[in-house]
């Protein structure tokens, strides 16, 4: 067994007309890791993600999943997502979308099995469009789970579920990513990013400007402002706060303050 | 379950047409109930309309006005079909659907040959709902006329599938057969599958040739007017090709800009 990272991304950038969503982006992932991308709307989560998943390519930097280009792990089904919104047939029912995605790999997991780890074998006759938001997005992570993949991305999966929805949601994605799963989810809620990520990577205007585990990462973004003056052309950024203190946070240079 | 070996080692899915996927498509399609009221219906009352008063006139030939009209209301009814099924890649692009199969092993030839397979199943649908309506309502042909001109009338209509995904692709309208519903209406009128291209006029008549129901419309009633001329095939074809080109660039620009 080889150790090759899960996701490999190397100088990534991107921009769309003017707007440069995601300027010189670095980021390995390790096999079993289940790490939360946090960031406001707009710092460019969705365009990384859209970057590892193959579905627009970088302007500059490279990327890899598990060793391979996005689209050869995606044939491989090494790779899935659940996207925020759309991606269903509102005229077919749960069942048969599912059923239909499983068509596409040559090899896949029962369809009832995945329907069960979404919890929503009891709805799988319903048409899509009759389900509610919550039901869609577990509709959406029973597609992921089809081609049993080794790492599963998930875009702000929860936006717009109300508090139980949320809970019930990551409920069953933390019960999946405990049997090894490698899971990589964006959020704008600290909350989520702290209770269910073992690492956190923040990322701001394009470019990840903090990185390490939930604790060390949630006292720089907890509404406090902290201030990082760093040395002109060095890397060795020094902090003033106590957070700054606990260690173990990589910042990286060109970034003054965290908020 | 998952384990990083196994998940190293494994093999790229084909990507291919399978038969699931084929199966919901048609599904789908079938229980629409607005494809079935543009295919199925609608010509349906345009035979009534257009067809029923005179269908026992007599052509110069012999064969009967209501033979005429049926083959041509069939045309009609299978483009309609055809064009409406291509067209629901719009409505795919909307919902993000195609967009979600980009995260599959999924050939993007493969999405288009089965969308291809479920317009020619709609169409052969409404051909055969169309012969059964004028069988019904009194008009009779020889066994091998109503093959012929079935089949052409079905074939043809790939012509107007290729219209369906070019336009489907182009807009980014969930309403397309809104647009096209109406286009195809002149498309149709144009080509002389409402009336004759005899009655129409020195200018429209001219026109009418160069639409691209006109090729189709003359060879699925040849058997009846006992005429044939190659510039026929030339049209449904020189279209094809044009309908084909429009949807592979758009189908290009399309994937691109996301």
């Amino acid at each position: 067994m080889t150790d090759v990272p899960a996701v490999q991304a190397a100088g990534l950038h991107k921009s769309f007309g003017k707007v440069h969503a995601v300027r010189g982006l670095d980021l390995t992932v390790q096999q079993g890791e289940v790490v939360a991308f946090l960031g406001p709307n707009g710092a460019g989560k969705t365009t990384a993600i859209d970057m590892i998943l193959g579905l627009s390519t970088p302007d500059k930097g490279s990327v890899s999943v598990f060793g391979r280009t996005p689209r050869a792990a995606i044939a491989r089904g090494q790779v899935a997502a659940v996207m925020q919104t759309g991606g269903l047939l509102r005229d077919i029912s749960v069942r048969e979308t599912v059923l239909l995605t499983a068509a596409m790999f040559d090899s896949s997991r029962p369809v009832d099995e995945v329907l069960t780890r979404a919890g929503i074998l009891d709805i799988a006759d319903r048409k899509v469009e009759k389900c509610s938001g919550g039901q869609q997005q577990r509709l959406r992570f029973a597609m992921a789970l089809v081609s049993d993949p080794g790492l599963l991305i998930l875009d702000e999966p929860t936006t717009g579920m109300d508090v139980a929805g949320r809970r019930d949601f990551w409920s069953a994605i933390r019960a999946d990513a405990s049997r090894g799963r490698t899971v990589i989810f964006a959020t704008h809620y600290l909350e989520e990013a702290d209770a269910y990520a073992d690492r956190i990577v923040l990322v701001r205007q394009g470019a990840i400007v903090a990185d390490g585990t939930a604790a060390q990462v949630k006292n720089l973004a907890s509404g406090r402002t902290v201030r990082a003056t760093l040395p002109p052309g060095g890397p060795g950024p020094v902090g003033r706060t106590a957070s700054c203190r606990q260690g173990g946070v990589r910042r990286r240079p060109g970034h003054r303050s965290y908020r | 379950m998952t384990n990083t070996a196994a998940i190293q080692d494994r093999k790229p899915s084909a990507g291919g047409i399978n038969s699931t996927f084929l199966r919901i498509e048609i599904k789908r399609m079938l229980r629409n109930r607005r494809t079935i009221i543009f295919t199925v219906l609608m010509p349906a009352i345009f035979f009534f309309i257009f067809g029923l008063s005179n269908k026992d006139q007599l052509l110069p030939n012999g064969h009967s006005y209501g033979q005429y009209i049926l083959i041509s209301l069939t045309v009609y009814a299978a483009m309609t079909a055809a064009t409406g099924a291509g067209s629901q890649v719009a409505v795919e692009r909307a919902q993000g659907w195609s967009r979600q199969l980009r995260l599959t092993p999924l050939l993007p030839g493969a999405y288009i040959a089965v969308k291809a397979a479920a317009a020619l199943t709609l169409s052969l649908v409404a051909v055969v709902a169309q012969f059964i309506i004028g069988a019904l309502a009194g008009v009779t042909m020889e066994p091998q006329i109503w093959l012929t001109a079935g089949l052409v009338a079905w074939l043809g209509s790939l012509v107007f599938a290729a219209l369906g995904l070019f336009v489907g692709y182009l807009m980014p309208s969930q309403n397309v057969m809104q647009i096209l519903g109406p286009a195809l209406a002149i498309l149709a009128m144009l080509g002389g599958l409402f009336m004759p291209i005899e009655i129409m006029g020195d200018t429209f008549g001219e026109i009418a040739r160069f639409t691209p129901a006109y090729g189709i419309g003359q060879l699925a009633r040849g058997p009846i007017t006992g005429e044939f001329d190659a510039i026929w095939i030339v049209n449904v074809l020189v279209w094809l090709a044009i309908f084909v080109g429009g949807a592979a660039m758009a189908f290009r620009r399309d994937t691109k800009r996301v």
